[in-house]
């Protein structure tokens, strides 16, 4: 029997599952403690910008206090009222979730150790399938809305639909000048194009796709300064207003995974990925040590993106809502579209 | 392996497809509309076991995150309290029960004769560079003219949705 399990691991097809079930292991719980963090760096954040001290009273500098939380969302009473339509309501947390993590797969967060690639999947439609699976994050949040059954979660979850529909549009025109550059969706191969020299990253070469994309970040995140589809002063918190105790705290972790993931999108397509353009640190590595480096670039790279998205939370006002349908439609898509054209122009003309 | 997993897709299209027309314990629009959803993503998982990723990835793309949605935005501002009380009626369970089984007796006659065919010629393994290479190259008539229409029904669209011409 053992040595059955013993020649199962060491065949292809056996090695194959049980590395990858390693490395999903490990990108899960990476993933998990940085939302866990980044609510408490969230808070800290803001607590700088306000002139406020932040959570000091849990452990050494209140780091303690994202278990303090999670224990808090699991005690309290899960409340569920008694008009809400109930398969949709314990479904919409759930859902929440799920995107972020899908997309999570498709990340080269490291170039290799040993013989195996830091990837998960290396899909060669690699970025279509993150921008069909970040399309159906848009479920989560309709579907609590209309599971809530009442006035502020559905006026929420309605607008959530049509901005989150609208900014998928100008973010997946975004990235097609990258792939008409790289010429691959693959994104293993975006970030090895991105290699050789700090002027190689995409975001000097494709400033106004960055532009485009962070911003679409911003609005499919339903982060701030397009928080429309929970603002607190117009919705009484829109579409999570009748969740308590758990289920509510999906919806907030879903924020912040969703937020991770597209830090780490940013970082694969623009920011160079794994990659630091000196001390051949831009090269797959060769031993153990320079592996777990290019890991650690990746996470600082991602975490520096994820203090900047929380950094423009507490620094901008809201947008209204006909201002972000204007700028999503009347300005990004139409810039969008012309970067395109041009790029495709310079393309051709290089290869003529 | 892949039987297996052909099997569960395969299963999962034709529950989640009858569920969506006629579901027993719901009459709701929108359970129908998730019904769909999951109909088109368990599509997408046949298209990955043929190697089609391409294929797959677009499908939920286009359908399961645009398309869908939108169906979801106009059933969900629509008051659809009448639909929701409504019964399934003889009268269109015998003629849908009628129009899928012709489709079927046509399937099967076709299939029954054919002679088989094995693994087909030209596997590209779903990659995009050689569909591209096909789309621009061999079928780049019939490529533009579905654009076109596709323009024309934009157009239209905006057209429509404008209150008064001017």
């Amino acid at each position: 029997m053992t040595q059955a399990i013993i020649d199962w691991a060491q065949s292809p097809a056996g090695a194959f599952a049980l590395f990858s079930a390693l490395k999903i292991l490990c990108a899960f719980s990476v993933l998990m403690f940085i939302v866990a963090y980044s609510v408490w760096v969230e808070r800290k954040v803001a607590a700088a910008i306000q002139d406020r001290i932040g959570p000091n009273r849990v452990g050494f500098f209140g780091l303690l206090q994202p278990a303090a939380d999670a224990v808090k969302a699991f005690l309290k009473e899960d409340f569920t009222p008694g008009h809400v339509r109930k398969v949709y309501f314990w479904l919409a947390p759930a859902i929440v979730m799920i995107p972020s993590l899908l997309t999570m797969a498709l990340i080269p967060f490291g170039s290799n150790i040993g013989s195996q690639k830091m990837v998960i999947a290396d899909l060669n439609v690699g970025i279509l399938y993150t921008f069909g699976i970040v399309s159906l994050g848009v479920y989560g949040i309709v579907l609590a809305g209309y599971a809530a059954n009442s006035k502020y979660p559905f006026l929420g979850g309605i607008r959530s639909s049509a901005q989150m529909i609208s900014y998928e549009i100008a973010m997946g025109l975004s990235v097609i000048p990258i792939f008409l550059l790289v010429g691959d969706l693959n994104l293993s191969s975006v970030i090895s194009y991105q290699s050789g020299g700090i002027f190689g990253w995409l975001i000097f070469k494709q400033p106004i796709a960055f532009l485009i994309f962070m911003v679409a970040m911003f609005a499919e995140t339903n982060r701030l300064p397009f928080d429309l589809p929970e603002s607190e002063q117009e919705l009484a918190g829109g579409y999570n207003v009748e969740y308590s105790s758990m289920k509510f705290a999906l919806f907030f972790m879903g924020e912040y995974a969703a937020m991770t993931t597209a830090s780490a999108m940013m970082v694969t397509l623009f920011l160079g990925g794994w990659t630091l353009p000196f001390a051949g640190l831009d090269q797959p590595a060769t031993t153990l040590i320079g592996g777990i480096l290019h890991i650690a670039i990746f996470l600082v790279k991602m975490c520096s993106v994820i203090f900047m998205i929380i950094w423009v939370r507490w620094m901008w006002p809201r947008f209204r809502y006909d201002q972000l349908m204007d700028l999503g439609w009347r300005r990004f898509i139409p810039l969008a579209l012309a970067n395109i054209v041009i790029t495709a122009i310079i393309v051709w003309a290089a290869t003529k | 392996m892949q039987d297996i997993l052909f099997y569960v897709f395969a299963g999962l299209v034709l529950i989640c497809g009858f569920l969506v027309v006629a579901n027993p314990f719901s009459r709701s629009p929108v359970t129908s509309a998730m019904f769909l959803v999951l109909t088109i993503i368990s599509l997408a998982g046949l298209f990955v076991l043929l190697h089609a990723f391409f294929l797959a990835a677009v499908q939920i793309l286009v359908y399961a995150g645009a398309v869908m949605v939108l169906f979801l935005f106009v059933i969900m501002l629509l008051d659809l309290k009448v639909e929701d009380r409504r019964r399934l009626k003889v009268f269109s369970i015998v003629t849908g029960l009628g129009a899928s089984g012709a489709i079927l007796f046509m399937f099967m006659r076709h299939l029954l004769h054919a002679p088989l065919v094995g693994q087909s010629a030209t596997l590209s393994e779903g990659a995009t560079i050689p569909l591209g290479h096909l789309l621009f190259e061999n079928y780049l008539l019939p490529f533009e003219v579905v654009s076109v229409l596709l323009l024309v029904a934009m157009v239209g669209v905006v057209l429509l949705s404008k209150k008064e011409l001017k």
